[in-house]
């Protein structure tokens, strides 16, 4: 049973060049119409499938703040609604620096919100030029101090790494700004080259000046070094926080936990299945009238499957995977069931082993994906 | 039927092919042919029609053999009885042209009215003439902007010495002149000779297999008439089975109670063992056999070798199973076992050349679904040792140590090239390249001239063809024949993946490039070999003596640092992406190489 939600507003202002994630511009959209399928989403994913607790609630994009006053109050509000629960721990919104003013900043904190993520990306103005951004560093300062001002000081920062012309040079200086905004957390995210996407486009054309491999790594290198000077702690591939601040939502993916996922595109894991929402607003609205559900994609998980994505999900997390865990919820032990393939991580030094954890050594750590590929497929 | 009724029908009968080179439309003519019989509505035509194989449309070539009865009344009032045996058209497989002539008695020459001649048109020009065919010119495409029919016309009658004077002036994609061919082949294509009574002589010009029906031959009956139910004899191996099944193809597959002199169809006679039938024998009556076999056709040996592995080492039995079946309908496929310390157990094969070696690889992959690895191809090479041995070679990495060889000799073959006249010094320039000695030159109609050099056959069997191709728009047509061994300066480079040699990847070349070759070689399997955990080196080297090297930069960074949100199922495909991309991969010592990169010793495109 999920104690998680996630909730996805795909309207974006303007699109960047890197995303791939499910967005569609905002002028002219059906908001209001949308807004309505999401409640209609909520109350009858509820009812097929209530919950006894929700502890973390998500809302991401596309551009959550890119909702107006009225559609962003009334939006969480619905949320509030629908998913209240006595226990909530963590209540997130994605919030784009250029569109959050002091007056959304209110709205989301009389509705209960306690954390903000904030799309940073550099602090290099040309830089977030090249990659499609429209904000520039004085927002940034202004929409965290704005939200300190109000009390909402859990706040995390997306800072991104491998852009092109980017040097390690220009991440340390952003990284220097970010530090001086004395936030709790920090995201670092690489770029990855997606279909349908400007860079994709750009780089198939060659007319992409990405980094090499060996200056991405050193980037990813330096990130860690700062973050550990600064006293953030790396507890997730992509993500450092001060003792207390990790994200507990996103914990909740990489321990492989239930959650819902509600509009447009969203994704959600409940009783055992992975469900998919249509993307494009026409389908989810209609397969919501045809069939109460937007579903395009289900996919009822196998115990293996479960397996290897505790695995593959888990590893990603610094302290690793706990066998006593593994064996609580399939009732084996993880070193019999993928004895040969950590056998062999373990010998070529991308894992380590104390005790019953097993998580990434730090050479597994730039090379993650050689790890968990391993646990695909195998059971 | 009787005896004057089968020879009322033999007279109508008109066997004929189709020769032409690669892109003069041959397939489009054989569709427009099957269309105007009526052998097909228009609802069944699907685009080039008798290329059967996905392979074939896909790359817009016939390799295969189709033979299709039609039925065509002529302008005389008659009914005649047409069987066209399609044949290929690329230099590779000569052997299976000159099969499908030995069943005809007549063939088209396509022509294209623009390009003109090419040098494979020559070819198989004359291995009709050696047949006894009566030749049929057509000059198609004329409704090009760029046709010169009236050019093509006298190169026809300079070049080959045919009387060009009643070419079909056509379109087979506009569909003009398609009648008067079908009249021409009427007119000029002898009947078949031969006797409905003799001793029955049938010749086997290919045969498939069928799970369920046995050895499937596709025989022209020359002598006599066999029937269902008949004891037939197989003349080479002596085998005896009783028929079972006869019919011709329209295309679809017609059952008929017998097949007499002229006929072109299929014969089943529950024949299980593969061996007993062998393309180019001749069947006969186990009754009243014939006293002789037909003549044979000019069988083919196999110039280019190389070594298949199953990249999966659990498919070898597979892979097997894959070549006995392939080596069925095609004769000239050889293929033994053979051990390769990098790449396990697999076979050693030899084929026609470059184009029949990539078709066998792609048939075993798609249709057998074995993933493969094939090393470079390689000649054979004579060797004279100091102690007097001779010994035969065709596996680099099989080629004895330097200092116990007398003298290497390889094989030469002349390559005649037919070009524009810009080109002529393009083209020599590449042939000197590629060690070629200039023997002549003529040349011909408006600005082409036809190029004649002697050329060690390995350098063909590397990029020469694509050079040739790329360095002249594709105007320039090549043709070779083998014509024996010369000693060269000859060494055995050797490539090392991180200290370790890697039997599959020895080469054998010519002292005076090996250095050259070396670099290339090096930095192509740089680019090709993925990064690995670790820094991996590449070396070649002749004898103890590394001339190149480089190295493979160890892996860094391979991590999706990226917030999918709850798609996790994305997260999976990605990995299991990565993951299949490493299963195609042979692991050598700790290194993972692609399968490209075996082929890589072959390809010098940074010339």
């Amino acid at each position: 049973m999920p104690d998680a939600a996630y909730f996805h507003i795909p309207f974006c202002v303007n699109i960047c060049h890197y995303c791939d994630f499910n967005k569609v511009f905002l002028k002219g959209q059906p908001v209001n119409e949308y807004l309505d399928y999401m409640e209609k989403e909520m109350k009858n994913t509820l009812k097929q499938s209530p919950f006894s607790s929700m502890k973390t609630l998500f809302v991401g994009g596309g551009t959550p703040t890119a909702l107006d006053y009225e559609q962003f109050e009334r939006f969480l509000n619905m949320v509030n609604q629908y998913f209240s629960s006595s226990d909530r721990q963590e209540f997130t919104v994605e919030s784009n620096p250029e569109q959050t003013d002091l007056r959304k900043l209110e709205i989301m904190r009389d509705a209960g919100v306690n954390r903000l993520s904030i799309g940073v990306q550099a602090f290099q103005d040309n830089l977030l030029k090249e990659l499609g951004r429209t904000h520039n560093q004085q927002d940034v300062v202004r929409t965290v101090s704005e939200a300190k001002g109000l009390g909402l000081d859990n706040i995390s920062l997306d800072i991104m790494f491998g852009l092109p012309r980017q040097t390690v040079e220009m991440l340390k200086e952003t990284l220097d700004i970010a530090f001086s905004l004395e936030v709790p957390h920090f995201s670092a995210y690489s770029l990855q080259l997606e279909r349908k996407t400007v860079f994709y486009n750009r780089a198939a054309k060659g007319e992409l000046l990405l980094p090499e491999q060996e200056e991405e790594a050193r980037m990813y290198e330096v990130l860690m070094e700062e973050m550990d000077k600064h006293g953030y702690v790396q507890y997730e591939i992509s993500n450092f926080a001060k003792r207390g601040y990790e994200s507990r939502h996103n914990l909740q993916y990489w321990d492989n936990n239930e959650y819902y996922g509600i509009g447009a595109g969203a994704h959600s894991y409940v009783h055992g299945t992975r469900n998919a929402n249509a993307g494009p607003l026409k389908k989810y609205m209609s397969l919501i009238d045809e069939t109460g559900f937007p579903y395009i994609h289900k996919d009822v998980l196998s115990s293996s499957e479960k397996m290897e994505e505790e695995l593959f999900m888990g590893l990603r997390k610094m302290k690793g995977v706990s066998d006593q865990r593994f064996m609580e919820r399939y009732g084996l032990s993880m070193f019999d069931v993928f004895g040969s393939q950590i056998d062999k991580l373990l010998e070529r030094g991308l894992v380590k082993r104390s005790g019953d954890m097993l998580a990434l050594t730090r050479n597994g750590t730039f090379l993650g994906n050689e790890v968990f590929q391993e646990f695909i497929g195998v059971v | 039927m009787n005896r004057e009724q089968k020879l009322e029908r033999q007279s109508r009968i008109r066997n004929f092919s189709i020769i032409a080179h690669i892109d003069h439309g041959k397939s489009t003519l054989a569709d427009r042919i099957l269309e105007k019989t009526g052998a097909l509505t228009q609802r069944e035509m699907k685009e080039q029609l008798l290329d059967s194989m996905d392979l074939e449309r896909e790359r817009g070539i016939t390799i295969k053999l189709n033979a299709v009865q039609l039925n065509y009344k002529a302008k005389d009032g008659e009914t005649y009885i047409f069987h066209l045996i399609d044949t290929p058209g690329h230099v590779d497989f000569t052997y299976e042209v000159s099969r499908s002539l030995a069943a005809c008695e007549g063939a088209l020459l396509i022509v294209d009215a623009a390009q003109g001649i090419e040098a494979q048109t020559l070819a198989n020009v004359y291995l009709a003439l050696e047949n006894d065919l009566e030749i049929l010119p057509v000059i198609n495409k004329i409704d090009l902007p760029s046709a010169e029919p009236e050019r093509v016309r006298n190169e026809v009658e300079e070049v080959i010495g045919l009387d060009a004077s009643e070419a079909v002036l056509a379109s087979a994609k506009a569909g003009i002149g398609i009648e008067e061919i079908l009249e021409q082949v009427v007119e000029k294509v002898p009947a078949p000779a031969g006797d409905p009574d003799a001793p029955l002589q049938a010749l086997i010009f290919d045969s498939l297999y069928d799970p369920y029906r046995g050895v499937v031959t596709y025989i022209r009956v020359t002598e006599g008439t066999v029937k269902v139910g008949d004891k037939i004899r197989m003349m080479a191996t002596q085998k005896e089975f009783e028929v079972v099944e006869l019919g011709v193809f329209t295309p679809k597959a017609v059952n008929k109670d017998f097949l007499t002199v002229g006929d072109v169809g299929y014969l089943a006679a529950a024949i299980k063992n593969v061996g007993d039938t062998q393309v180019g024998d001749t069947i006969t009556s186990a009754v009243k056999p014939a006293a002789e076999p037909l003549p044979g056709y000019r069988k083919m040996n196999p110039m280019v070798y190389c070594g298949l592995y199953p990249v999966d080492n659990a498919k070898y039995n597979d892979l097997r199973e894959a070549l006995e079946r392939l080596v069925l309908n095609d004769s000239a496929l050889q293929y033994e076992p053979e051990t390769s310390q990098a790449l396990g157990f697999g076979y050693r094969c030899g084929f026609l050349g470059l184009l029949h070696m990539e078709i066998i690889q792609e048939r075993i992959e798609r249709e057998f679904n074995i993933d493969l690895i094939a090393t470079a191809p390689s000649v054979i090479y004579n060797v004279a040792m100091t102690d007097g041995e001779q010994v035969i070679v065709d596996n680099p990495a099989n080629m004895p140590e330097a200092q116990l060889i007398q003298t290497v000799e390889e094989p030469y073959v002349k390559a005649t090239i037919m070009t524009p006249n810009d080109y002529v010094g393009t083209i020599m320039e590449i042939c000197q390249k590629k060690r070629g000695i200039f023997q002549t030159m003529d040349y011909l109609e408006n600005n082409r001239v036809n190029v004649l050099y002697e050329i060690p056959l390995s350098e063909i069997v590397y990029d020469f063809f694509d050079q040739l191709k790329s360095s002249t728009k594709g105007y320039a047509s090549l043709d070779y024949e083998l014509i024996g061994y010369k000693p060269s300066k000859l060494v055995k480079m050797d490539i090392l993946l991180n200290g370790e040699k890697i039997d599959a990847l020895s080469v054998i070349v010519h002292k005076d490039f090996a250095y050259e070759r070396g670099k290339v070689v090096v930095e192509k399997l740089k680019e090709l070999i993925p990064r690995q955990q670790f820094e991996v080196p590449i070396q070649a080297s002749i004898g103890q003596k590394i001339i190149a090297r480089s190295n493979i930069k160890a892996l860094r960074k391979n991590v999706l640092a990226k917030c999918y949100g709850g798609d996790i199922s994305r997260k999976r495909k990605l990995l299991e992406k990565q993951k299949e991309g490493k299963k195609r991969m042979k692991t050598i010592g700790r290194v993972e190489v692609p399968q490209e990169a075996f082929m890589a010793v072959l390809r010098m495109d940074n010339d």
